[in-house]
């Protein structure tokens, strides 16, 4: 058998026509970057999404019965309901034209017009915390499910500390936040710490943490000393007002918190990139045979790391308490902790991406809210939506295959020499 | 550009060797005649006729297997499963079950027909390397295939299953087979080889016969005169440096590795360390840098204790370590190459410290150890990941040779390292031992030891057989490495 194989390449090219700027810039955005990728999944998810809202609306579909005799009767039904929906959506997040004209001609106040927009970053703030904190411990090759059991001890030790003391303003806000702060960290160390000595994997032991955080916030808030005494239901005594997070008051719930998540996303950015504890992360996170080999002690970087991850998870917990819920209660923390894994996957785990991320999932959350009451579309679609984006950023390939983007490589974004 | 205007032809019955060093396009040329890769230009001929491969399935159609460097078998699978899959024989309709005895009878056959003992039974994952390639090879030959391309088969293989397997491929093309051998070691090229085609930078750079000289195959690939010898003058020893005395560790399993080591290397000296690999050289290192925990004895550095510190510690006593699996231990592949040249440093000045990282310090001496070290890399910000063996081994070695030492330790330094990179990271051993440091050297590759050392030392199932100068005949050294002293040597350490 002969065999000749001949496989022939023109030599560079001499660039005889530049490309443009713009055609690079085009040819980079429909590639297969990230950014691109993470657009089009949310695109998809509200395509889908508008599906559903079709489909679960019987006026609509009764259109669709007679199909073939009016196409259009249908057609502009759904058109109308799904764009209704979304305009709702849209509105609730981040505000109603005509709430901003009624400002301006007098008939309305600027508190109305701002609400939306107030009302997403107030449910973004305590979700910009817990993603940092899966965020930054992914980022060191940890899976911490734990957000959610740090989040909660983090409402409860900043609950507790903020009707306890009876501390002067500001001191007793720190003290509060501070408090938050070391619960979720003790929270995140405990993990940490098991995983360094015993191997114990994180994932296992912080969701067990996870009933834990949720079964004693339960029995907390219905002990003497802690339960409202003029309530027979489990709620807490109120915290102080020194110790709350300020705010506009009013329609406007937004407070300090949002402040703060954006400069806890600086500051992570910063430890994650520009600190000696941040290399430690990244190397154990990317090789932690190497980082052992170079001296880094894994074991301690482990610990570290969760206990830094609980503190941001417990600060999120404490940002619910201390700026919207006011008190405990056995759910006070919702579901920011299981959310804040959503939104780091969402933002790649890198920290100004997943403070993005917070404020879609907040946006979503605060616009499903009007769509529920003035479209009567049923709040779950949000969370449909939420997980449909999620679904698709898991499934690059999917995204890839749907609107045929380039590999990225073909693009000219990085280049690989082949191994030989 | 991996390849570019390359042109090759492979006759009936003979090994073409395809030398080039790591990076030069070797295996993107075979990827492409293995249909995983599609040229962008050019055609394969196969038998006179033009052929276009979609993926490996057509390449096997048209009669061309492939052995990769990083095998491809399923660790939990028999070998007789490994072998059939993707070519899965299956009773009563397509979804039927698989006939096991068939495959088995297939591997039996084929093993038989080549000489290639195989135990269709055994699970790949008990099996050594060498058996591995050799269930690789019978995978491929049960395709019937007329071509074999080995990538790099060589890289993996002890010296002994080195010799079975050129005797594998001599056989095979006296059946009547073709083999493209993939390479860059020499010898092997010489050993075997009916024509060789030396590859540089994706193109043919000339074609040579088996009796060309070593030098002249070497100045081919690296397109300058290379030296194959270890270029240095009479070591002047100094001072006891690390001294270890009585060690005892075991291996990852629990298994005694390190069985009583009493060694001693001085300043200003290479020790080497030879031996067949398994043989507790890696333990000993590990244990020396504080990798591994001791079981019993001493190590002392300049009368220093080494066993209560850690490896932080160790590095900033002033030891330098190569591991022996670079990509496992030496770099982290997402890492650019700056953060690893300062994997061990990026909390002490000028880096940085224990708080924050001086990311203009760490970039500007990135810059200056590249130009140092020869590194080749676009820029010191690209991930170390996408560099050439070669250049990821001088990463770590950059590394390691950036601050003073008092010892410094190379494990296989030249492992998966290209001609030109072997001659270059020598020197540096070369030039890090005249500035008077001790230096302990661990290579499975005989002449590697040979050519470093000033002493060296024999291990043989965790214990110094013997410490000998590097005149040794071969033959002895030989004979130590499988155990046997002769009743002499015992007592010269």
């Amino acid at each position: 058998m002969t065999a000749a194989a001949t496989t022939e390449k023109k030599p560079d090219e001499q660039p005889a026509d530049r490309e443009t700027f713009f055609g690079v810039f085009l040819r980079n955005l429909w590639s297969a970057n990230s950014v691109t990728v993470t657009a089009l999944s949310i695109v998809l998810a509200v395509i889908i999404g508008g599906l559903l809202i079709i489909v679960s609306d019987a006026d609509v579909l009764a259109k669709f019965a007679y199909f073939t005799a009016r196409p259009s009767d249908a057609l502009t039904a759904s058109g109308d309901l799904v764009g209704s929906a979304y305009s709702d959506l849209l509105k609730g997040a981040f505000g109603d034209p005509e709430a901003f004209s009624a400002w301006f001609n007098g008939t309305g106040t600027w508190q109305e017009a701002f609400a939306p927009i107030s009302e997403t970053l107030t449910y973004a703030a305590p979700l910009v915390f817990t993603g940092l904190s899966v965020a930054l411990a992914f980022r060191g090759g940890l899976f911490n499910i734990g957000a959610q059991g740090q989040a909660v001890i983090g409402c409860i030790t900043a609950g507790v500390a903020g009707f306890a003391f009876g501390l002067p303003p500001v001191i007793a806000l720190l003290v509060a936040l501070l408090f938050g702060a070391l619960g979720g960290a003790l929270w995140g160390f405990f993990p940490g710490y098991l995983k360094a000595r015993t191997g114990a994997h994180e994932v296992i032991t912080t969701i067990m943490l996870n009933y834990t955080a949720t079964l004693l916030l339960s029995w907390l808030v219905l002990q003497s000393g802690v339960q409202d005494p003029n309530r027979t239901d489990a709620i807490s005594k109120t915290v102080h007002e020194a110790a709350k997070l300020p705010s506009f008051g009013g329609v406007l719930r937004v407070h300090l918190g949002i402040v703060f998540a954006v400069a806890a996303t600086a500051g992570v950015a910063w430890l994650l990139n520009r600190s000696a504890f941040g290399f430690e992360v990244r190397a154990v996170g990317a090789n932690p045979h190497a980082a052992k080999t170079a001296g880094i002690g894994v074991a301690r970087t482990y610990a570290m790391l969760m206990a830094v991850a609980g503190a941001l998870a417990g600060l999120g917990g404490a940002t619910q308490v201390l700026g919207t819920a006011y008190a405990l209660t056995p759910s006070v923390a919702g579901n920011i902790g299981f959310d804040g894994l959503l939104v780091a996957l969402l933002g790649r785990n890198k920290p100004w991406g997943t403070l993005f991320a917070a404020l879609l999932f907040g946006a979503l959350r605060a616009g499903g809210n009007r769509m529920q009451s003035y479209t009567g579309i049923s709040l779950e679609l949000v969370t449909v939506l939420q997980a449909l984006i999620v679904i698709f950023i898991a499934a690059p390939a999917l995204v890839k295959a749907i609107f045929r983007l380039r590999a990225a490589r073909a693009a000219g974004l990085s280049v690989t020499p082949a191994k030989g | 550009m991996a390849n570019d205007h390359i042109d090759i032809t492979v006759e009936p019955g003979e090994v073409h060797a395809l030398l080039g060093e790591n990076g030069a396009g070797k295996s993107t040329l075979m990827n492409q005649l293995y249909g995983l890769l599609q040229p962008d230009e050019g055609q394969i001929v196969v038998d006179d006729e033009p052929k276009v491969f979609r993926s490996p399935r057509d390449a096997i159609a048209a009669g061309i297997g492939m052995v990769h460097q990083h095998f491809m078998l399923v660790p939990v699978f028999t070998v007789a499963e490994n072998i059939a899959l993707g070519a899965e024989e299956v009773r009563g309709g397509p979804l039927g079950w698989l006939d096991r005895r068939r495959a088995r009878r297939d591997v039996l056959e084929t093993s038989k027909k080549f000489g290639l003992p195989v135990d269709p039974d055994a699970l790949v994952e008990d099996l050594p390397v060498g058996a591995q390639q050799r269930v690789e090879i019978v995978k491929a030959l049960t395709r019937d295939v007329d071509l074999l391309i080995l990538d790099e088969p060589t890289a993996v293989l002890t010296p002994q299953e080195t010799e079975e397997l050129l005797a594998v491929m001599r056989s095979l093309t006296e059946m009547g087979k073709s083999i493209v051998f993939i390479t860059h070691k020499l010898k092997e090229v010489k050993a075997i080889a009916d024509r060789i085609t030396v590859v540089r930078r994706g193109a043919i750079v000339g074609t040579a016969s088996p009796d060309t000289s070593e030098e002249e195959l070497a100045a081919l690939m690296v397109g300058r005169a290379v030296s194959l010898e270890v270029d240095k003058a009479p070591a002047e020893p100094g001072r006891d440096v690390l001294k270890i005395s009585g060690l005892v560790a075991d291996d990852d399993r629990g298994v005694r590795a390190v069985d009583g080591v009493d060694l001693v290397v001085r300043a200003g000296e290479v020790l080497g360390i030879a031996g067949v690999q398994g043989n507790g050289q890696t333990e000993l290192v590990e244990a020396v840098m504080g990798l591994r925990e001791v079981r019993a004895g001493t190590i002392e550095l300049d009368g220093e204790s080494l066993g209560a510190m850690n490896t932080k510690q160790i590095l900033r006593a002033g030891v330098g370590y190569i591991p022996e699996d670079r990509s496992h231990d030496g770099v982290v592949k997402e890492f650019s190459v700056a953060e690893n040249l300062v994997l061990d440093m990026y909390d002490r000045e000028p880096f940085g410290n224990a708080f924050r990282l001086n990311t203009a310090k760490v970039a500007s001496s990135a810059k200056e150890r590249i130009a140092q070290f020869d590194i080749r890399c676009q820029t010191p910000e690209t991930p170390v990941g996408t560099l050439s063996g070669g250049n990821q081994q001088k990463v770590v070695v950059a590394r390691e040779m950036s601050r003073p030492l008092r010892l410094f330790i190379a494990s296989q330094p030249t492992r998966g390292v290209d001609v030109g990179s072997i001659e270059f990271i020598h020197g540096q051993i070369i030039h890090e031992r005249d500035q008077g440091t001790a230096v302990l050297v661990v290579s499975s590759e005989l002449d590697e030891v040979v050519g470093l050392a000033d002493r060296v030392a024999v291990m043989y199932r965790g214990r110094v057989l013997a410490i000998v100068s590097p005149d040794t005949p071969r033959e002895e050294l030989g004979l130590l490495m499988a155990g046997i002293t002769g009743g002499r040597n015992e007592e010269k350490k």
